[in-house]
């Protein structure tokens, strides 16, 4: 069974310098335990890979299936509920939202998606990535490790079935990134699958299973 | 957490912005509200200037009547109506009509339905000797007024000499050594003294009066009379009144002519009539100066306030234009996560509409309070006005339901960028 598929998958932009292919013909496939890491230079394409799989970037040609349905053959609404049930997200700039508390910031999926036991889910979480006392904190009274550990808490809330990382440890020292990596192995052993993008070479110990992208193509 | 967590707390961190939004609203708010209360407090001082004029010249008119009332009674009688074939001359020269006339024709006036004459006094006048003081005298007869039965009841102007009794001018009290109470015979009968008048410097100071009655006994003219002075003839409207009166009285008593008298009176009366003319144009040039000063107002107020509203509007807009870009990627993020783009609408909207609310709220107060202090200043003179008096607890309705709408479609567009906007090129750019 495949979490996620791309079927030939073009995607292009007009830049100022004429068209540019950030996807190109790609095609790759993420099973439920998989942890794929997608390495691959500034510019090659790997952001826009993750957006078009996360359904906020409508691809020109191919197809995108997330849990055997594609995203994009959905209207809006129905797409936007579909991301908050079945992915997290994870940024190299954590995203978080700047006037919410960690724990607010962990809570926000559920008003995307509400569920019973949010509240009990999110302090289990504050917990788990050892934020306790900086639970009534903002972002800005963080350090870079404890905010990308809030942004994965936060992604991991809704429990989703695949987390979609764009260089989550970009921001951070080794010891932030193995403990990141760390929670993102442990999801994956959980059940869970990662697609992760990123330029650094140290994520192919964590990986299952690593892709090379160029110029808008993936290379085994 | 619910959603307006969220809303609360974005408000909270980006609250000087929240703040030039409500100030806003409250300077639009306000510049409607105070352009109100200006033209309020206009009119509340233009109806108090209004009625202090009114009373001031209803006051002034009650003043002048009185004083015509007293001219009239002291100027004698407006009106002389005399036998027809009284010679005018002989009248001036005597100083004492010399003619007769029925008595009853007095009757005859006062129930004839005449309404341009409230009194008449009818008397019996002759030039006598005085035997028992030797003196040559005026003797008036005199019965009290005749009230004329289709008008209203008035106090007498003059009252009647009680029978019995002599009224004496003063240089006959004064030369015979009489008071009031004095005993003192008169053609063979006794009077007791009723008044001494104070000197007049005319021929009353000569003249005694006694009740006709007993003036047509001793002068042998039973049941006549050679004048009926008529009282308060002017009422209203002075010109052509005297021809009207003449030709009136004329016409119920064909035997008599109609002398002026008191030409003074008609004066006075005239000029009352025009000061009465004068002080109702006087409030009327004062009410079209006040019409024409609120119409200015008015005109001001309806080119500015709709300028400072349009103003406050387009600020009102740019503010939400700068929060949307400053929030392009937390709604990228918020759209990412899940968030649809209702609740995206929801956050926006719902901040105008607190905004709107706040700024009504406090706008309507402060023009209240800018609009009162500056009518105030203009107004001269007014006093204080409650606050109270210049709240329209329907403008404040109407203010709480315009304002929120008004700030919410000043916010619709950046609103609908807001949602409308890719959160995929939001969180690419970063």
């Amino acid at each position: 069974m495949r979490m996620l598929e791309f079927k030939k998958v073009t995607k292009s932009f007009d830049g100022p310098e004429g068209k540019v292919t950030a996807l190109d013909g790609v095609s790759l496939s993420v099973r439920p335990g998989e942890f794929l890491a997608v390495r691959g230079p500034s510019g090659c394409g790997k952001t826009t890979l993750l957006l078009t799989a996360g359904g906020l970037l409508r691809p020109n040609a191919g197809q995108v299936n997330l849990d055997g349905n594609d995203p994009y053959a959905l209207g809006p609404e129905t797409r936007s509920k579909m991301r908050a049930r079945m992915i997290g997200f994870v940024f190299q700039q954590f995203h978080l939202i700047p006037y919410l508390t960690v724990r607010q910031n962990i809570l926000a999926p559920s008003l995307a998606l509400p569920a019973k036991g949010a509240g009990q889910r999110a302090q289990e979480l504050v917990s788990h990535f050892g934020l306790d006392d900086r639970a009534g904190h903002v972002p800005s009274q963080l350090s870079t490790g404890q905010r990308q550990r809030t942004a994965l808490a936060r992604a991991l809330l809704n429990k989703p079935k695949i987390i979609l990382a764009d260089e989550p440890t970009g921001n951070l020292d080794e010891g932030n990134a193995d403990i990141v990596f760390g929670y993102l192995s442990q999801y994956v052993a959980e059940g869970g699958c990662v697609l992760l993008v990123t330029h650094d070479v140290r994520t192919a110990a964590h990986a299952t299973r690593t892709l090379q992208m160029v110029d808008g193509r993936l290379i085994e | 957490m619910k959603i307006w967590h969220i809303l609360v707390k974005e408000i909270l961190h980006r609250w000087r912005s929240f703040a030039l939004g409500i100030f806003a609203v409250i300077v639009a708010v306000g510049s409607l509200t105070g352009a109100l209360t200006l033209l309020k407090v206009h009119d509340l001082h233009t109806q108090k200037i209004l009625t202090e004029k009114e009373e001031e010249t209803e006051k002034k008119m009650a003043i002048l009547k009185d004083e015509m009332r007293k001219a009239t009674l002291k100027l004698k009688f407006n009106l002389l109506i005399l036998p027809k074939q009284q010679s005018i001359r002989d009248l001036h020269i005597k100083g004492y009509p010399s003619e007769y006339m029925p008595e009853e024709y007095v009757t005859r006036l006062a129930n004839s339905g005449i309404i341009t004459v409230r009194h008449f006094l009818p008397s019996l006048q002759q030039r006598i000797k005085w035997p028992e003081k030797n003196r040559t005298i005026t003797l008036v007869g005199a019965r009290g007024e005749v009230p004329n039965l289709y008008k209203d009841p008035r106090k007498p102007l003059v009252q009647p000499v009680p029978q019995g009794t002599i009224v004496l001018g003063y240089g006959l009290h004064y030369s015979l050594g009489l008071q009031v109470g004095d005993k003192v015979k008169l053609l063979g009968r006794e009077f007791t003294v009723h008044k001494c008048y104070e000197e007049r410097g005319s021929k009353d100071d000569f003249t005694a009066w006694i009740h006709l009655r007993q003036a047509q006994e001793l002068l042998d003219k039973e049941g006549l009379i050679n004048a009926i002075l008529a009282l308060e003839c002017i009422c209203q409207g002075v010109e052509g009144l005297l021809e009207k009166i003449r030709t009136e009285i004329e016409q119920i008593l064909p035997g008599t002519q109609v002398i002026e008298k008191g030409t003074k009176a008609l004066a006075r009366a005239e000029a009352r009539v025009k000061v009465g003319q004068e002080a109702k144009a006087a409030v009327e040039r004062e009410r079209r100066h006040r019409t024409q000063m609120r119409s200015e107002r008015e005109f001001f107020a309806a080119v500015l306030v709709p300028l400072v509203m349009v103003a406050c509007a387009v600020w009102v807009g740019l503010l939400a234009f700068n929060n949307v870009r400053d929030r392009k990627t937390e709604i990228g993020i918020q759209r990412a996560i899940g968030f649809r783009a209702r609740q995206i609408m929801f956050l926006f909207l719902t901040k105008f509409l607190v905004m709107g609310l706040l700024g009504g709220a406090l706008g309507i107060f402060v023009g209240l309070g800018f609009g009162r202090w500056l009518g105030l200043t203009l107004e001269e003179d007014i006093g204080g006005i409650a606050a109270g008096e210049l709240f329209n607890p329907g403008l404040l309705f109407l203010v709480l339901i315009i304002a929120p709408v008004l700030t919410v479609i000043s916010g619709w567009i950046p609103t609908m960028i807001a949602i409308r906007q890719d959160p995929a090129e939001a969180l690419r750019e970063e």
